[in-house]
């Protein structure tokens, strides 16, 4: 049909052509379909729990006062920098100039002002609402610095105010941000179709928009490993970096497709036991269960080898570390030793796991374990809804297994009788409030080890694993964490080659 | 006729008024609590009380029931708790989906078993039938949710025919059937097995009967006999297990929809029990329960179309 041209015009439509085909090459490469396990109920982190929410949005489409970066590290985001007053209770911070929202209204201070007395409100819903209860009082001086005054020091407050539940958020969208969220991140909020995808894409005004190489994001939600597994192996999805089954990671690994990445996540996986419950009461009875824990087995069993042991309540990637795997070695002479000296006769115990999978394979090999000293445990699995009323909030069982996916979450031994562990330690509460109140982070680290130190020595919990994160990719996807630290996953530095 | 129209619909009210009482009592009575599973394990206690306090959960059992039954009267099916937007909204978005499955599930129900059925029956004591009657065997046997991994192991990433799951929405309807192929054949496999067996077995006890003796003596063609006379006749038996079969295949999309990750009503549904969501798990209970006797209403009604006998007996 072209030859119906003459040769120079042939050339030109040839060339323009090839030209279009290596322009949409360019804009193919520049979006990424992403693979999310858990499917949102609503889109506004601010008002629920759902970590993907955080996992989608937060400083995508939402941004916070602060951010951090892979290793925990809290850096600027809509405040550009801050001072803190000798005291440590009061926090300046200065904000970025020439910020708009997605909907073109401005920012500025009356926005935080708005955001967090939201937050703070009597009626609020904020899921995380004691990351503001430090706060005193809120002003702003002039349209662009926030005043923060605490009632007494927090060092986790700088690192708090980067999650997804401290977003900032203006007045005239708040109440839609369900349905349709407006930030100022460095993407747009395009469409959600419920239960199957939601789609972002770049947003050219945002004050570093040409470090973001993306134009397009989808995000689709696939709950079931298997049917995730076929979507990514049918190149359907580029990416899955929150991927749930480590037994089906094999196969990604021997495909020269993919890459696959194994990283950790804030997640103690423990077996909890009611501490305020008999025998749990009982240090020897405690510290005998945890000599008959074999968490390699757990692990090779549950985790298919995929996850990194644990001796005390805090992530081994953490800076604060201290490797305490060996205080309870598996040793069940020792353990048969401590059973016997507790003088108590333990028959049966029972315990009631919430249905995930790292959770349910756990049990059943601790409930072989446990046979080994003598202890028949009876396994109950539970659903969802049941493990949150029975087990956490009428704190009746013996024991759980339950991940605690939150960073700096050593608070949760200070929560007192009325949380689910049954553990009300004066000495460590006193501890604890010395952490958040210490500035110093070289001796704040060594208070947070004294505090693994001393959760190990009570024995309060069988601790496990850390909860890993995986992560399958195509080959050429870059910048997407290996880890995460917080909920969140920012996007602008992923590339697509 | 009008009578026998009239019972039914006091019927079918009297059964959906049954069913949200059930629902809303077992929804109560299993432990959880929405404020909880929507804020949290990190949530304070003030939230929780602000949220139950939103989402009315602080009222009287019985006051919430007849505000919850006086709304629904109106067409009102309240706020999901978890989604916190209107019922009706959630379920018009995910209804063309669900029924799109069950249609052409059941349509491929109807027409595999069909095929096979009659085959069976004209091969009778054959190699045709033996074959038909091993092949439904392991049909019922097989889990449908494992043989949906298979198909998408085949078709999807094997031999990239298909998607292997997500639905594009009817905006793009190439795109839309292409990802309804799968899910249709995992739904009606299973099914038409049981169906193929049952619609064989009616033929060959409709074969016995003397007009059809008198047909073939009087020198019918085989395929005749076998659609004209033999099937019309052995339809009664057959449509009983369709209508019950609907309400398998409709109750199926739950897994189905869950494996290729289908935004339906079987999905929500799913989700809503485990989030405690009681405004949309009661209204998509009491619609799933109008389909089942919408269904039933339907086989009554094609029974007297078959067989004009039994309208009189209604």
């Amino acid at each position: 049909m072209l030859n119906k041209f003459n040769k120079p015009i042939r050339v030109a439509i040839y060339a323009s052509i090839a030209l279009i085909m290596s322009f949409s090459h360019l804009f193919a490469g520049s979006s990424i379909s992403i693979g999310m396990q858990q499917e949102p109920t609503s889109l506004d982190p601010t008002s629920d729990a759902t970590a993907s929410i955080d996992g989608m949005l937060s400083h995508n489409v939402y941004e916070s006062l602060t951010t951090v970066n892979e290793s925990g590290q809290v850096l600027p985001a809509l405040a550009t920098d801050w001072q803190v007053s000798p005291d440590g209770l009061e926090y300046t911070f200065n904000l970025r100039k020439n910020v708009k929202y997605h909907d073109g209204s401005a920012f500025d201070s009356e926005d935080v002002l708005f955001s967090f007395k939201r937050a703070m409100a009597e009626d609020s819903v904020n899921p995380t609402k004691k990351i503001f209860k430090p706060i005193e009082e809120i002003s702003a001086p002039d349209s662009h610095s926030v005043v923060i005054k605490l009632k007494k020091k927090d060092a986790f407050f700088l690192f708090n105010m980067a999650k997804g539940d401290a977003s900032i958020v203006a007045s005239e969208s708040s109440a839609s941000n369900n349905e349709k969220p407006v930030g100022t991140g460095p993407f747009i909020f395009d469409d959600w179709k419920r239960g199957d995808r939601l789609v972002l894409v770049k947003n050219s005004n945002w004050h570093d928009a040409q470090s973001v190489s993306l134009e397009k994001v989808e995000f689709r939600f696939i709950s079931d490993a298997a049917a995730a597994t076929a979507a990514m192996m049918a190149e359907e999805l580029d990416a899955f970096p929150g991927f749930p089954a480590p037994e089906l990671l094999e196969q990604f690994e021997a495909d020269p497709r993919f890459t696959v990445t194994i990283g950790s996540t804030e997640g103690e996986v423990i077996l909890a036991f009611n501490n305020k419950k008999s025998p749990f009461d009982n240090l020897d009875v405690r510290r005998a269960l945890s000599h008959a824990i074999n968490r390699d087995e757990v692990i090779d069993g549950a985790m298919y080898g995929r996850a990194v042991p644990i001796g005390s309540f805090y992530p081994p990637h953490g800076s604060s570390y201290v490797d305490l795997t060996n205080v309870y070695a598996h040793d069940l002479d020792k353990s048969k030793e401590l059973l016997k000296a507790s003088g108590l006769k333990i028959d049966e115990l029972s315990l009631r796991v919430p249905p995930f999978p790292y959770a349910t394979r756990s049990a059943e090999i601790i409930q072989a374990q446990f046979s080994k000293v003598g202890i028949d445990v009876k396994v109950e699995n539970v659903e969802w809804g049941f493990w949150i009323d029975e087990v956490y909030k009428k704190k009746n069982y013996d024991m759980t297994i339950i991940a605690h996916t939150s960073p700096n979450d050593l608070g949760n031994f200070a929560r007192g009788p009325k949380y689910f562990y049954g553990f009300d330690d004066p000495a460590y509460n006193d501890l604890y409030a010395q952490i958040v109140g210490e500035a110093d982070p070289e001796k704040r680290s060594e208070l947070v080890k004294q505090a693994q130190r001393y959760l190990t020595d009570k024995a309060v919990h069988g601790f496990l694993f850390q909860l890993p994160k995986l992560g399958i990719f195509k080959n050429g996807i870059k910048g997407f964490w290996k880890s995460a630290p917080v909920l969140y996953q920012p996007l602008q530095a992923v590339l697509v080659k | 006729m009008i009578l026998f129209l009239l019972r039914r619909l006091v019927n079918f009210l009297v059964t959906l008024f049954a069913v949200s009482i059930i629902v809303f009592a077992a929804m109560n009575v299993l432990p959880g609590d929405p404020a909880l599973t929507i804020l949290g394990l990190d949530a304070t206690e003030d939230a929780l009380e602000a949220l139950r306090q939103r989402l009315g959960l602080n009222e009287p059992l019985t006051k919430r029931y007849f505000l919850w039954i006086g709304n629904a009267l109106t067409g009102n099916f309240g706020i999901s708790h978890s989604f916190s937007v209107p019922v009706s909204d959630l379920i018009i978005e995910r209804l063309p989906l669900t029924v799109s499955l069950a249609i052409s599930g059941m349509t491929c129900t109807v027409i595999l078993a069909f095929v096979l059925g009659v085959f069976a029956a004209a091969n009778h004591k054959r190699y045709g039938d033996w074959g038909v009657m091993v092949i439904s065997q392991l049909g019922i046997a097989l889990p449908a949710f494992w043989l949906s991994i298979l198909l998408v192991l085949l078709f999807a990433v094997k031999l990239r025919w298909l998607p292997p799951g997500g639905f594009p929405g009817w905006e793009n309807p190439s795109d839309a059937i292409r990802s309804l192929i799968l899910p249709t054949l995992a739904l009606s496999l299973v099914q038409s097995a049981v169906l193929a067996r049952v619609t064989r077995s009616s033929m060959l006890e409709v074969m016995r009967q003397d007009y059809i003796r008198t047909a073939r003596a009087s020198g019918f063609h085989r395929s005749r006999i076998l659609w004209r006379h033999t099937l019309p006749n052995a339809l009664i038996p057959i449509v009983t297990i369709i209508g019950m079969q609907f309400a398998a295949l409709v109750t199926g999309t739950i897994v189905i929809e869950n494996v290729f990750y289908l935004p339906g009503l079987g999905k929500l549904i799913f989700q809503s029990i485990s989030n405690r969501d009681l405004p949309t798990v009661q209204a998509l209970v009491m619609l799933f329960a109008a389909i089942v006797i919408i269904a039933n209403f339907i086989v009554d009604i094609t029974y007297s179309v078959i067989d004009p006998r039994l309208k009189d007996r209604a």
